[in-house]
């Protein structure tokens, strides 16, 4: 465990000599070593919590009675709503998406100025499924130095059915994450039910088929890839980072100069200064499901998963020096800690005002959008009025105007409402008698009474009759509920008539 | 990339037309050479190269399955035998059969019946709504509001009757429609030009007519009037100039004028006689979407209710 890998020494040693012209580095393969340790059981923790509420989510149901679908949490775009448990939003509130999209930035901020990148280390996909499908490597080939030998064995029937079925297993993990995808957009069991028996939709074929396609080729295959070239996260994080970040940090002034155990003691047999903590195992560079080394400092690749504070923690307890030669440290402790100066308080780290800002910003769009939800009408009105013809003159010298009323109703069940109008002097007078496109004029009445559809906006051609002589002007229109919630909402709009149309 | 030749060999001459091994880049150059400028043979990325092949051979079948190459009176037709008009046509019918279903249940239903199912009458109008703004909307305006000589839809004011019905039976066959034997028909006598009234008469008969619907004080000429109306006009516009539906004489007591109700207007009409004509529509189009214009000019706000109901139940 003391031999530093042939194949790292070759690596780092082909780094410097690399030709300058080259554009192109070629991937070399990461085959992370299995590790035991706090961080690495936390990891586990958060892989099952993510994948729990991934796949488990569309399952959960939620009794929205008899004029909504039972599904917790459900993206029905094909009738554009999102329910999500209790709450429910139409396509003219998006606004609360918008919201927390903004929240989840700004959540992304304040967890990167607290904690550094620990969305990358512990809960992005693209973590979660890399570190998925490297224990399924660990699994088919075993740990790191078998798969080692495997990848430069030649191709022959022994390694190509290893490969086969360690495929075949990408292979069903891409399909059950892509296939899980579908569910959060139609009722889960149902879509279950067609998607087997061949009558979903072509989309859920399609989305599975591509989704399928990308957790392969990207868990697979890209792995660490995707962080280092592809993703921008880490790009905007070097912006974001400061020295009050916490960042994965090998302690170098503990650690240099470094040496194995043997040239350790040699150096004392010598009587030479003694080396530093680090016994160069490359523990840190075996584990690390990125392939960097960290005591190069912080860089890019680095996810801050801690496996290599794991594999460190772990070496050090074997030679019995104390842990934490590579641990969670800011930059800032980091320079105080060289110059033998203690720790900042944690509190003084956390409360600045970077993330106090970030927070207030946060809790601020949060609390909006709360008191948005807990204000928002669920009764609403609309008027239109109908511009052609402006006005109809009716044979007994009365005027007859058109609008085009919608009355949406946003709760799970059929509300009963009453539609009247007055003139916005007199609120308590109806200002004229209304009839719908499917009664006649001998039908109109000042109040009408219907019945709103559960989770329907109702579009109603309405007329409006005015006696002979009544002033053009605006008019207001009022709906009320009549069942024991009520809710009213009202409208202005125009009654226009020979004389014009009164503005 | 390019090199200067001159570090490595002689400038300006044009003898080194070879391809050589550039040092620094460790690629060999095409072997032109411009005043000391090389160029080298970087080869293509292999992942564009693939690309590029894909995409010539996705043009080789691109070509044999669909229309592609132009000749002199048209293009090769493709295996497929694909068309953007085939596309439309295929389109089109996949529409038509979506409704198909509710075409045949408008087509079932007798066109009185409509009004009492909510989802057909529905469907109804908003087909009318489509199929008015096709052929209806030359005379009657895109909110069938009309214009002089071309009656309003929406009032309350019918010719020949507002109830779904005979609104169907109008439309189906005409108003004064040549080539249609149950279009409807009536003539109103040219009183003046044929001589059947003087033109003082018709003055008199002009002043009651603009009296009974309100335009004028009652008067001795309206008076006058009133005597010559009852012998030439009650018969068809009724005693009180209530109008006669079973002939389309217009109701001459309210305020609409389909041709005018000012003086001029009113004698014109008198003078010359009026007589609008309308298509036979069941001889343009199709059954259903005759039926669906009725229900729609029916919704319009003045249709009526048959048998003329007190009110609805909303």
């Amino acid at each position: 465990m003391n031999a530093p890998d042939s194949r790292l020494v070759e690596r780092m040693a082909a780094r410097p000599a690399a030709d300058p012209a080259q554009l192109y580095a070629k991937r070399v393969a990461v085959f992370p070593r299995k590790i035991d340790g706090a961080f690495r059981r936390f990891k586990w923790a958060v892989m099952a919590l993510c994948l729990v509420v991934y796949w488990g989510t569309p399952w959960l149901r939620w009794d929205r009675g008899v004029w909504a679908p039972h599904q917790a949490v459900l993206i029905d775009l094909a009738h554009r709503r999102f329910y999500m448990f209790a709450i429910e939003i139409w396509p003219h509130e998006f606004y609360f998406v918008a919201g927390l999209l903004i929240m989840a930035g700004i959540g992304l901020f304040l967890v990167t100025s607290v904690v550094g990148r620990a969305w990358c280390g512990y809960a992005c996909p693209q973590t979660v499924w890399t570190d998925l499908y490297q224990h399924v490597d660990r699994f088919i080939d075993g740990d790191r130095n078998a798969q080692l030998r495997l990848q430069n064995v030649p191709w022959g029937s022994a390694k190509l059915g290893r490969r086969a079925l360690k495929w075949a297993i990408y292979l069903i993990i891409a399909f059950l994450t892509g296939g899980a995808w579908i569910f959060y957009f139609a009722d889960a069991p149902t879509l279950s039910h067609e998607f087997w028996t061949g009558s979903a939709d072509p989309v859920a074929y399609g989305t599975t088929a591509v989704l399928t396609v990308t957790t392969f080729v990207l868990g697979g295959f890209m792995r660490e890839q995707v962080c280092i070239y592809m993703c921008p996260w880490p790009r905007i994080q070097s912006a974001m980072l400061d020295e009050k970040s916490l960042l994965v940090t090998y302690k170098h002034w503990r650690g240099e100069p470094r040496g194995s155990l043997k040239s350790a003691q040699r150096q004392l047999d010598s009587g030479l200064a003694s080396l530093g903590d680090c016994i160069d195992c490359l523990q840190c560079v075996a584990v690390c499901p990125t392939g960097i080394d960290i005591r190069e400092g912080a860089q890019i690749g680095c996810i801050t998963c801690g496996l290599c504070i794991d594999a460190c923690d772990s070496a050090m307890a074997q030679v019995g020096r104390p842990r934490g030669l590579i641990d969670y440290c800011t930059l800032e402790d980091s320079e105080r800690a060289a110059h033998g100066q203690a720790d900042i308080p944690v509190w003084r780290t956390i409360l600045r005002p970077r993330t106090l800002i970030y927070f207030t910003v946060w809790a601020a769009i949060g609390a909006g959008l709360l008191f948005m939800l807990g204000t928002r009408t669920r009764l609403a009105l609309s008027v239109a009025k109908n511009r052609s013809p402006e006005y109809v003159q009716l044979s007994g010298g009365a005027a007859r105007d058109g609008f085009t009323v919608k009355v949406r109703n946003m709760e799970d069940r059929p509300r009963p409402i009453t539609l009247t109008t007055h003139w916005p002097a007199n609120p308590n007078t109806p200002a004229g008698l209304l009839y719908t496109d499917d009664m006649d004029e001998h039908g109109a009445r000042s109040t009408l009474t219907m019945t709103v559809p559960a989770d329907t906006t109702l579009r109603l051609q309405l007329y409006m009759l005015e006696p002979k002589g009544t002033r053009p002007g605006p008019v207001a229109f009022q709906i009320k509920a009549t069942d024991r919630e009520a809710g009213q909402d009202q409208v202005v709009s125009t009654f226009s008539d020979a004389e014009g149309n009164g503005q | 990339m390019t090199t200067m030749a001159n570090e490595h060999g002689d400038p300006g001459t044009h003898t080194g037309q070879k391809s050589r091994l550039d040092e620094v880049t460790g690629t060999h150059t095409v072997g032109h050479e411009w005043d000391g400028i090389e160029e080298l043979d970087t080869p293509l990325p292999r992942w564009w190269l693939i690309l590029f092949y894909l995409c010539i051979g996705f043009a080789i079948i691109y070509v044999i399955l669909y229309p592609a190459l132009p000749g002199l009176t048209g293009a090769t037709p493709g295996v497929l035998g694909w068309t953007s008009r085939g596309a439309l046509a295929s389109e089109l019918k996949t529409a038509d059969a979506s409704h198909a279903g509710i075409h045949a249940a408008i087509a079932a239903t007798p066109v009185a019946d409509l009004i009492k199912n909510p989802v057909l009458l529905r469907a109804a109008i908003e087909g009318g709504r489509a199929a008015f703004k096709q052929n209806c909307v030359q005379c009657h305006g895109s909110g069938a509001a009309g214009s002089t000589g071309y009656p309003n839809l929406n009032d309350d004011d019918w010719l020949w009757g507002g109830d779904i019905g005979t609104i169907h039976q109008t439309l189906q066959h005409g108003i004064r429609y040549p080539g249609d034997d149950a279009t409807r028909i009536s003539q109103m006598p040219s009183f003046g030009r044929d001589g059947i009234l003087t033109a003082a008469q018709i003055e008199d008969v002009v002043s009651h007519v603009r009296t009974i619907s309100r335009q004028e004080p009652a008067s001795a000429a309206a008076q006058r009037g009133a005597a010559i109306f009852a012998q030439n006009c009650a018969v068809c516009h009724g005693a009180n100039g209530e109008g006669g539906r079973t002939v389309g004489a217009p109701r001459l007591n309210d305020a609409i004028w389909l041709y005018g109700g000012d003086r001029a207007s009113v004698t014109q009409s008198v003078y010359n006689a009026h007589g609008g004509v309308m298509p036979a529509w069941s001889q343009r189009l199709d059954p259903v979407t005759v039926k669906m214009l009725a229900a729609y000019v029916h919704s319009l706000g003045g249709g009526e209710i048959t048998p003329a109901a007190p009110a609805a139940t909303q």
